[in-house]
């Protein structure tokens, strides 16, 4: 990335500039592919690294620690071995469906990372509807899950494959609540301009927009405790059950690079994304998407998974409404504070938070306690 | 009001697991790691001392499988018989442990080494020279033998910070 900062510096800019490359936009177009095809790779191979190794010491487990120093080749080896296994597909199986599944589901993940900046312009297309197209190709990949699920002819596959469409339609909303008010925040739905507005790290200013975007999150891309569709106690291996070699290995390079996508919007959208300082801009950034992914895996080292009903009651019933009072609130502060908001608004935002969710604990309960998160 | 409901509990729960990721694993590389075993174990082969048998055969008498095939020189060298062939069919030897206890010159001891997993059934056929005292392989267990026992090595418990390493320190 490094190498690339005299083309894309910009000193005080607003704008990040349309890449003045020999060739022009088809060396931007190819360079940054390949640069977010590595980044991907390799990062997913250090997030299965870091989850299997940190989530056997909470277990108190060692975690694997065989091939190469401190098991880092460890995903390595387990891509050979996967690439190098039969490819089963079941007699019953909608041949077509089952063989398409893994790349409709894959395709869309590697797309979400086009929109993400690792530094001020240095991202594949600096759309101006960055944020919504995000939105809108992060939920395809469901697709593919139901595909696989559909066409595997297992009855364990195709409840996985409800349960992920459920959750996935469900956490859309909330989600998509929780980003307007940080578009409202920021005044773009450009990725690059919304980490360029946050001079304060929008968590501060928008605590519970970040809480329910980091639950919808999580259980958009199906971590525990929202892995439902994986629950291996009651579905086996759920919707990539019948998969093996490697459309199983694209099914498990979507969860981890699903994974990646989450933390790096969270780290765009509320950490500040690239900015920090002393560092380089793309050392925070990545120092953030492992911050945000730690995160992500030490909640599955500790909260056991739930029910699906419990799932369903804790998008409908809390997220939703909650993400609904935090748009109103947000767009009343921003109507009153046009511009910039008062620094003093962190502690009153997180004041708000905190009254909400206790006030919206409390109405859960009363269903006789017999709902509860 | 319980707080717990209300989110603090997961907090006190994320605490536990972050003091957790800087505890000490408990795992046990096997390999390269073995716990000792309890001091009060049997064992589960038959440690032979070639200095001390006299070739009595008490054993084999003992032996209710007829497992042990002991064949001796007829004639007797310092009040006892040499043993050309002392032979245990490990594969038949329910590891009763009668023999030992039979033997009245206590020649004849079980021995606490468990890797004993052969691929082919004639390999469990020991001879004499597979179960030798003298040759520093064999370990004792203290079965029959409470002296013995109170030598052994203390057995590792999983919470003890595992250090012994039997392959390579002495028994």
């Amino acid at each position: 990335m490094t190498l690339l900062n005299p083309v894309f510096q910009l000193e005080s800019s607003w704008k990040a500039l349309p890449p003045d490359w020999p060739g022009g936009f088809f060396w931007h177009w190819l360079v940054f592919t390949v640069i977010i095809l590595a980044f991907v790779l390799s990062v997913v191979m250090a997030f299965i690294w870091l989850e299997r190794r940190g989530l056997g010491r909470i277990q108190a487990r060692l975690g694997p620690n065989r091939v190469g120093p401190f098991g880092l080749l460890q995903p390595v080896a387990d891509a050979v071995k996967v690439l190098l296994k039969e490819d089963i597909v079941p007699f019953d199986a909608d041949k077509i469906v089952h063989w398409l599944a893994p790349v409709v589901a894959f395709t869309p993940v590697m797309m979400m990372f086009a929109v993400i900046p690792f530094q001020n312009g240095a991202l594949l297309a600096d759309l101006n509807i960055g944020i919504l197209y995000f939105v809108a190709i992060s939920s395809i990949s469901t697709v593919g899950i139901f595909m696989a699920g559909w066409g595997s002819s297992n009855k364990y596959s195709l409840l996985s494959a409800m349960r992920d469409v459920a959750s996935v339609v469900s956490y859309e909303i909330p989600v998509v609540l929780a980003t307007a008010g940080v578009v409202l925040l920021a005044g773009s739905l450009s990725l690059n301009q919304i980490v360029l507005a946050q001079n304060i790290p929008f968590i501060l200013l928008q605590p519970l927009g970040f809480l329910l975007f980091f639950i919808g999150a999580c259980a958009e891309i199906n971590r525990a405790p929202f892995d439902l569709l994986e629950a291996d106690s009651e579905l086996t291996a759920g919707f990539h059950t019948e998969y093996s070699g490697m459309k199983f290995a694209l099914f498990y390079l979507v969860e981890y690079a699903e994974a990646l996508a989450v933390s790096a919007i969270i780290a765009t959208l509320f950490l500040g994304g690239w900015r920090g300082p002393f560092l380089p801009p793309w050392l925070w950034f990545l120092i953030k998407i492992f911050a945000v992914f730690f995160v992500i895996f030490w909640i599955r080292g500790t909260v056991p998974r739930v029910r699906i009903d419990q799932l369903m009651a804790l998008a409908w019933k809390f997220l939703l409404p909650l993400a609904l009072l935090n748009l109103l609130i947000t767009a009343i502060e921003v109507l009153i504070w046009p511009g910039t908001l008062p620094w003093l608004l962190i502690f009153v935002n997180i004041a708000i938070m905190i009254v909400l969710v206790l006030l919206w604990s409390r109405f859960f309960k009363l269903g006789w306690g017999k709902v509860e998160v | 009001m319980k707080f717990e409901r209300y989110g603090l509990g997961i907090a006190k729960g994320l605490a536990i697991t972050f003091s957790y990721l800087f505890r000490r694993p408990i795992t046990v590389q096997y390999p390269e790691q073995r716990l000792n075993t309890s001091r009060r174990i049997r064992g589960n082969e038959l440690v032979w001392s070639r200095e001390k048998c006299t070739g009595c055969a008490t054993c084999a008498k003992a032996c209710p499988i007829g497992a042990i095939d002991i064949v001796t020189a007829p004639n007797l060298v310092n009040n006892r018989y040499a043993v050309e062939k002392y032979q245990v069919d490990t594969g038949y030897c329910i590891q009763c442990g009668l023999c030992v206890e039979a033997c009245p010159f206590a020649a004849l001891f079980m021995g606490y080494d468990y890797e004993r997993a052969k691929y082919r059934r004639n390999e469990l056929v020991q001879n004499k020279e597979d179960m030798m005292l003298e040759s520093g392989e064999k370990h004792t267990s203290g079965y029959f033998y409470p002296e013995l026992a109170a030598k052994l090595p203390r057995q590792t418990l999983l919470i003890d910070r595992i250090t012994e390493d039997r392959t390579t320190e002495g028994k």
